[in-house]
């Protein structure tokens, strides 16, 4: 048997869930799809006492889209979440990104907000959740509360979330009319973890053959501690897009300055910045330079 | 260890109901293989990479070694058995690898095969690109992937043309 010894308990309602999380206190681990928390437990990096699997749980499957937002329940898949065309027209950074998340079998398993709840900086969701400046609903016996992105992500794989807490649902936030949004990283292999991976939201003023960038924001993956928003419009705001190029090298710069990546057996951090600075260059122009298609526009390299 | 937690967990696994009582901390690959005897499922990394265990739930590819046996309860389980009537009566994607030589040792085979079937059942006419990326998540050590390549685009000609026949 491959972990520890626990017990598996499966409520078959959010109430009942949530009375074994503040009965059991922190032997207790919330278990959703688990593409993250199994591997854990079969190495046995983690041996909790109790998983309270809350696959059985009703109606927090669901994926919701509007002007203010996606919002996304607990037990949606990063499939379900990847193939939601309303998700996709309200934040296509979300689809971006998840085509990158492993592998099609993983993701037909794993959820979206266990991948939040898991807080692993080398991940694609907490730093889309970040960048578009989205929330969490936590539940527990004692009440609910918001919590914004930037207070959620306390370190690297850890949050603010208490024992008793479950993470019902989450939204990110929509990007607005006349935002473009891009993602691109590098793997080893395909479906790896990143070496480095980028983020961006371009706002501009849309004004046609003229059009001027107005903003530019910038999240990270597997080069940052916790996942973040860094916002670099004092490098392009006011530029026209048709002049992006000249102003690409200080988005790379200012990248390359404000991030921090480790050294490990992949990667050197000097490998890693490097990266991290090619692929902002190059996805700010790539958004930049496709003003014919606002919004949808998929920045793949 | 006579303290162990188990479950009585009721499912359905190539179109069988079942109900076996298995240790909560057993993997679905460990209680396909070791309780039901269905040792097509192979286990290699044990921890979601190499796709060996792969298995369709509820008709999807997942890791079976990613998930407990109690956690799926009420689900609907197709393993590579349920894929095929055995050496003389192969499945469609069995009869592409065969046709492909998509394999040699055969280890990795009943994950690529699972894999396979859900994937050409959902694009029937996938582009060589296309099938790489299908595969993706499953390592082969010997074949190199051409061959395993093909046989998806083999897979997609026999699965519609099975199903015409029956």
């Amino acid at each position: 048997m491959k972990p520890a010894p626990f017990t598996l308990h499966r409520p078959r309602t959010l109430a009942a869930a949530l009375e074994l999380l503040a009965e059991l206190g922190p032997d207790a681990k919330v278990l959703a799809g688990g593409q993250s928390l199994v591997p854990v437990l079969n190495m046995r990096l983690a041996a909790p006492a109790h998983l309270v699997d809350i696959t059985a749980l009703p109606d927090v499957d669901r994926v919701e889209s509007s002007g203010a937002g996606v919002t996304v329940g607990a037990l949606a898949t990063h499939r379900a979440v990847e193939h939601d065309a309303g998700a996709h027209e309200h934040q296509p950074l979300l689809r971006q990104a998840l085509t990158h998340v492993a592998h099609p079998a993983i993701r037909n398993r794993g959820t979206v907000v266990g991948s939040l709840a898991h807080a692993d900086p080398n991940g694609e969701m907490p730093m889309i959740l970040a960048l578009t400046e989205g929330h969490v609903r936590a539940v527990s016996s004692r009440g609910e509360r918001e919590i914004p992105a930037a207070e959620l992500f306390v370190g690297p794989l850890e949050t603010c979330l208490e024992p008793d807490e479950i993470l019902v649902s989450a939204t990110f936030g929509a990007a607005g009319a006349g935002a473009r949004t891009g993602f691109d990283e590098l793997a080893r292999r395909s479906g790896d973890y990143a070496l480095a991976g980028v983020g961006m939201v371009l706002a501009t003023d849309g004004d046609g053959a003229a059009e001027t960038i107005t903003g530019l924001s910038a999240g990270f993956v597997s080069v940052t501690d916790l996942p973040e928003r860094l916002v670099l419009d004092e490098h392009v705001a006011g530029t026209p897009t048709a002049e992006a190029r000249e102003v690409a090298e200080a988005v790379a710069a200012a990248v390359r300055e404000h991030i921090d990546p480790i050294d490990d057996i992949h990667a050197t951090a000097d490998y890693r910045r490097h990266l991290a600075g090619v692929i902002a260059r190059r996805t700010f122009t790539r958004l930049a330079r496709t003003n014919d298609r606002p919004r949808t526009q998929e920045a793949h390299a | 260890m006579s303290s162990e937690p188990t479950s009585t967990v009721r499912l359905s696994v190539n179109g069988v109901d079942r109900t076996v009582d298995v240790p909560d901390r057993q993997l679905l690959s460990d209680a396909l293989r070791h309780t039901l005897g269905l040792t097509g499922t192979h286990v290699g990394c044990e921890h979601g990479v190499c796709g060996a265990c792969t298995v369709q739930l509820d008709g999807r590819p997942v890791r079976s070694c990613l998930m407990f046996a109690a956690s799926a309860e009420g689900h609907e389980i197709t393993t590579v058995e349920g894929l095929g009537n055995g050496p003389d009566d192969p499945g469609p994607v069995q009869q592409a690898f065969i046709d492909c030589h998509g394999l040699q040792c055969g280890f990795c085979t009943p994950g690529f095969v699972t894999t396979i079937d859900a994937y050409v059942r959902e694009n029937p006419d996938p582009s060589e690109e296309e099938a790489r990326e299908a595969i993706s998540g499953n390592l082969c050590r010997c074949t190199g992937y051409q061959n395993i390549v093909r046989s998806v685009c083999r897979a997609a000609e026999l699965v519609p043309e099975r199903e015409e026949d029956a």
